[in-house]
């Protein structure tokens, strides 16, 4: 029935073309650029997680960055410990800390490390959201309220620089299972687990807004009034997402901090919780793939501009954001919806994507 | 059900009772004393002048606002003071709004999809299907409320009464016992509003239903039973006949100036 072009564009078909091209960029890119782009897909896993919590069930969280930093804190904890065989790191020496706090000591083992990196964000997640959600704190009251434990995380984690490594952060790993993190072959396997951890993340989520309970979501999003007096305990699904999104959150963290060296609490302060929220903006908030684009584009220009236009690239970055938010409301994905209706039958192409997807599945 | 006096005294059993409920918000009583019960299927009309309580009166069944003195008991044995908003429709008592609140970015079979009777905590829902019965379900009650060549619409783009219909039925995909609807017919056509009344009278069969309306034409044509409230209060309840000959009633629709608009349907 569709052109092959408009077939392109459905969304499968774009995820898997971005994938395929992510796999065959390290052949064309140096090792620095491989690892930079290595950075951008941790970002990108990220803006899935808060797609399905901002754009699918509309809850605005300007905080993911303490989840994030969770996991890559947690990681880096990990990646220091097993590169220091035993010692303690430079920062609590200075302190006069001989021995690792127990909380070093429990992520000490590989597998403890990495499944805590997901499930410490998620846990957390899980209690700050029943207590939130249960007393219906919602919308603009909820952003600011993430906003603020933002703040409170950042500032417990430098208080506590003699644990924690304080505003400078725990950075100086040399090696990751064995490997040495500074080879490239290291690198780029790093910059293949972290495609996998997208395709996985991506095709779970989608399993997730595809199903009854996406349009549970949707339906909170558009009416939560309305479903609440169809029978349905709206806060727990709220918890049930910002939990999820919180894991998802965790994975990127752990995968960043693998992939840069160092972690710091300026990396998952107030200022890189709103860039995430926007990353999701640009590409297009409700159709999981277009944030990912969005962060995968935004960083890549970020670097591209700051690299040729050192002085002005603030301005450049500023002045694409407007036009987007002019022109483009719904995001870059907006652009392709509106390709699509040029070429097919108008009627239909009207509505959201979301829409139509669930047309497809409730006809099926 | 247990309660059996009641079921002795009324040939049907009450599906609702409200013992001397009052709903206070600071020193002002939005509904006092009011006492009222609703047998099974019976399609009872509660009227009366802006103010009067009635959509509070709702408010109060379904769990939007807490009453604060009194008793609601549902189905004979459910007391609902203490339970949330989806305990109280998962008991079956279903509301549908005055604006109509429609899942506008959903299809109209998702609308009725998600609205149907099923296990709605968060881990079931994860892994509900579609079963062929689900989809039958939807099926009639998408023929029921005249929406089967819309069923693949995006609900948003649906005409104001078509959205009303919608939302009746999805109340009604959640097999209430009590179907409470707040002036169903505000601003529809004629014509629609003979289907809205032809459909109230074809869910009667199912459930009991209360029906807050102030088009007077329309409460003759299809009321069995009504109630008039008036500042909170009980003024009078039974056929429309005796309601429309009550004294009481002349009084507070006649007496009041500038009201004329039920002054003259009355």
């Amino acid at each position: 029935m569709q052109s092959f072009g408009a077939r392109l564009l459905e969304r499968k078909w774009l995820f898997i073309a971005l994938i395929l091209i992510l796999i065959i960029m390290p052949f064309f890119l140096s090792d620095f650029r491989t690892n930079l782009l290595g950075r951008y897909l941790a970002f990108a896993i990220l803006v899935i997680g808060l797609d399905l919590l901002w754009g699918y069930t509309g809850v605005l969280s300007l905080g993911h960055g303490i989840f994030f930093g969770l996991g890559a804190y947690i990681m880096a904890m990990y990646l220091s410990m097993e590169s220091m065989a035993g010692a303690v790191p430079d920062f609590m020496m200075w302190n006069g800390i001989t021995e690792l706090p127990w909380f070093w000591m429990v992520f000490s083992n590989p597998i403890v490390a990495i499944l805590g990196a997901i499930m410490v964000p998620m846990i957390i997640a899980t209690i700050l959201a029943f207590f939130i959600f249960r007393n219906r704190i919602r919308d603009v009251y909820f952003t600011i309220l993430t906003q603020a434990l933002v703040l409170v995380t950042v500032t417990l984690i430098v208080s506590q620089q003699n644990v924690t490594g304080g505003t400078n952060g725990i950075t100086g790993f040399s090696t990751i299972f064995g490997y040495s993190l500074s080879s490239p072959v290291t690198q780029q396997i790093l910059y293949y687990i972290s495609i996998g951890c997208l395709v996985g993340v991506f095709f779970l989520c989608s399993l997730l807004v595809n199903s009854r309970f996406g349009k549970a979501l949707i339906a909170i999003r558009d009416g939560e009034n309305r479903l609440r007096f169809s029978g349905y305990d709206t806060s727990m699904f709220k918890v049930l997402v910002f939990s999820v999104s919180a894991g998802i959150a965790g994975l990127a963290g752990m995968l960043f901090v693998t992939q840069v060296g160092i972690i710091s609490p300026t990396m998952m302060g107030i200022i890189p919780s709103i860039e995430m929220i926007l990353w999701v903006a640009i590409g297009g908030r409700g159709t999981l793939i277009g944030p990912v684009i969005g962060a995968l584009l935004t960083n890549s220009a970020k670097t591209f501009f700051s690299e040729t236009y050192p002085d002005f690239w603030l301005y450049f970055l500023g002045f694409i954001f407007v036009i987007i938010v002019i022109f483009l409301p719904g995001g870059l994905m907006s652009l392709t919806q509106k390709l699509k209706q040029r070429g097919g039958k108008h009627e239909k192409q009207a509505v959201s994507t979301e829409g139509k997807e669930t047309n497809h599945s409730a006809v099926g | 059900m247990k309660n059996k006096q009641l079921v002795q005294k009324e040939k049907k059993p009450t599906i609702l009772r409200s013992d001397k409920i009052s709903v206070r918000f600071g020193g002002f009583y939005a509904i006092k004393e009011f006492d009222f019960s609703i047998p099974h299927g019976e399609l009872h009309f509660l009227i009366g002048p802006n103010g009067a309580g009635k959509t509070t009166f709702l408010d109060a069944i379904c769990g939007k606002t807490k009453y604060t003195e009194g008793t609601l008991t549902f189905n004979g044995s459910v007391n609902l003071a203490r339970l949330k908003e989806y305990e109280i429709v998962r008991e079956g008592i279903g509301r549908k709004f005055q604006a109509p609140s429609i899942f506008p970015y959903l299809t109209v079979f998702d609308n009725l999809e998600l609205a149907m009777k099923q296990d709605k905590r968060v881990f079931p829902m994860l892994f509900s299907r579609m079963k062929a019965a689900d989809k039958s379900k939807i099926e009639d009650m998408l023929n029921l409320i005249g929406l089967k060549e819309q069923r693949n619409v995006i609900a948003k783009t649906l005409s104001h009464g078509q959205k009303q219909w919608l939302e009746i039925g999805m109340v009604m995909m959640q097999e209430p016992n009590l179907l409470m609807l707040d002036e169903p017919i505000a601003g529809m056509t004629e014509e629609e509003e003979e289907k809205t009344g032809e459909l109230l009278l074809e869910l009667k069969k199912h459930c009991s239903i209360i029906v807050v309306e102030h088009d007077m034409d329309f409460v003759r044509k299809f009321a069995e039973k009504v109630t008039v409230m008036h500042g909170g209060q009980l003024l009078c309840d039974g056929t429309m006949e005796e309601v429309q000959n009550n004294e009481r009633v002349m009084e507070v629709y006649l007496g009041k100036k500038g009201d004329d608009s039920h002054a003259e349907a009355l």
